[in-house]
């Protein structure tokens, strides 16, 4: 429309020239009508599409869901061990560390019977004592903490590296599927996490909040600090880990989040 | 004599009105994002006098408790935000169309003198092309807000393996901060654009639509019906 030839071919009467001024404004309001009711049309069809039938994901849109999925594809190429949090002195820790849910550490903790159950692709099982755990190196992380919902805390946590994990259970045959899942004791609360970011240098199974044990509140005996995940996939009280190529089920995934929740 | 001016081009008016929806869907979105942690308000000596949002805002639009809806349709829209952007952007380039539009050194001078003429004040409009100095400013702001929206967006959406972008925007608060200021910017925009757009009336707003002014032009011969 912008061709700058149609001047020259332009009418020089006055009546021509209305007629193309016509023409011209039918086509262009014709196709923006047009356009903008595929547009309008578009928009209502997606804001009333399904819901997902409840899997390992549920309560999001259809499209929505197949869009998260995808986003989740092309930003796991921006992933690397080498993005590291960033880390804060310890004085810079909040003291009063905020505690949002206590979704499955509700019943009372049996602290003393409290194993960690593995499970291993052989179908057995371990189960590990906090001690067997704090014998490992402990890593200390002072960190962001960040919560899906928008707030974020510098905070102190201690305890074990997840590769460091690995490692001592040789579990490096587990590690080469796709997803780790993990549970409270009562099943009450469960993620699932890809591999990558399992393994990352900074996720932690910590049982150290401040330089003490673990308080109930914030998921004693052993909860997972995953920097590189919202704080939805930080579970507290883990009491079982589990491997599979397949996405493990995720609690908040279930209620329309995404899967990934990847920072 | 009336005849056609080419005002806007094709891609130009297509952009406009693709980014119009587009960015009217993500602060919606943004909105039901930002009520599960709705902590902004503009307090000036112990005294608040804006509250982001107030309830009645929040229950009129049927914002709350849907944060999980609004971040899936927020990092749906993302990609035509900004892919609409891109477009836009290196349509600008290529075609030189930017010529027209970035701030020349005289423009920041000449726009006091166009508020002047839109407020009444001054009663001379200044000779210009295309754009004035104040539009020419106001629609290379509106990109470089557009940039920055995406830039503070990515800070926030990933902010440990993007995390120069986090340090480039002062830290993951202020990223968050910047990215619901902008925000409050367009809306600030569109008023102003809109009341603009009514004030200049229908040959210009026609011509975002089909491209074209309408001038009349004093006959050059003697022939006029």
């Amino acid at each position: 429309m912008s061709n700058p030839e149609e001047e020259d071919k332009q009418p020089d009467t006055g009546a021509a020239v209305q007629k193309q001024i016509n023409r011209r404004n039918f086509i262009s309001f014709g196709t923006f009508a047009v356009l903008g009711a595929t547009a309008f049309g578009g928009w209502k069809s997606l804001y009333n599409s399904a819901i997902e039938t409840t899997g390992i994901t549920g309560g999001a849109h259809k499209p929505l869901r197949r869009a998260l999925n995808k986003s989740e594809l092309f930003f796991r190429n921006f992933f690397s061990n080498n993005h590291l949090v960033k880390t804060y002195p310890k004085s810079m820790a909040a003291k009063k560390v905020r505690q949002n849910t206590s979704i499955g550490s509700d019943s009372k903790l049996d602290a003393d019977n409290w194993r960690l159950q593995v499970k291993k692709l052989s179908g057995e099982v371990l189960a590990i004592t906090l001690d067997e755990i704090k014998t490992l190196p402990k890593t200390d992380l002072v960190f962001d903490f960040k919560c899906v919902e928008g707030w974020d805390q510098i905070q102190h946590w201690g305890g074990v590296r997840f590769v460091d994990f690995v490692e001592h259970f040789r579990l490096q045959p587990e590690t080469k599927l796709n997803y780790v899942g993990m549970e409270t004791p009562d099943k009450g609360y469960y993620i699932g996490l890809d591999m990558d970011s399992a393994m990352h240098p900074q996720t932690i199974l910590a049982y150290e909040m401040n330089d003490m044990p673990l308080p109930v509140g914030h998921g004693a005996p052993l909860r997972l600090i995953i920097p590189v995940k919202y704080g939805i996939k930080n579970l507290k009280r883990i009491g079982s880990i589990n491997f599979s190529n397949h996405r493990p089920h995720d609690y908040w995934a279930e209620q329309g989040y995404d899967y990934y929740s990847g920072l | 004599m009336k005849t056609i001016k080419e005002k806007h081009s094709l891609v130009m008016r297509w952009t406009h009105w693709v980014n119009f929806p587009i960015l009217t869907v993500m602060i919606w979105s943004g909105m039901l994002i930002y009520w599960a942690n709705d902590e902004y308000k503009i307090t000036i000596f112990g005294h608040t006098y804006v509250r982001f949002f107030p309830d009645w805002y929040y229950n009129l639009l049927h914002i709350p408790a849907r944060l999980a809806e609004g971040m899936a349709f927020h990092f749906l829209f993302m990609w035509f935000f900004t892919l609409n952007g891109i477009f836009y952007v290196a349509y600008t380039i290529i075609s030189g169309a930017w010529r027209e539009l970035v701030p020349q050194k005289k423009s920041w001078k000449e726009a006091w003198l166009v508020l002047l003429h839109d407020l009444h004040i001054r009663k001379m409009a200044l000779p210009q092309n295309k754009y004035n100095a104040a539009q020419r400013i106001a629609y290379t702001a509106i990109i470089v807000m557009g940039i920055g929206s995406v830039i503070t967006g990515m800070a926030i959406y990933k902010p440990v393996q993007f995390y120069y972008l986090t340090w480039l925007c002062g830290g993951y608060h202020f990223a968050r901060i910047i990215h619901f200021a902008l925000t409050l910017g367009y809306v600030f925009f569109f008023l102003i654009h809109i009341v603009q757009v009514i004030i200049a009336g229908w040959n210009n707003f026609r011509s975002v639509i089909s491209g074209f002014e309408v001038v009349n032009e004093e006959p050059k011969t003697v022939t006029e019906e």
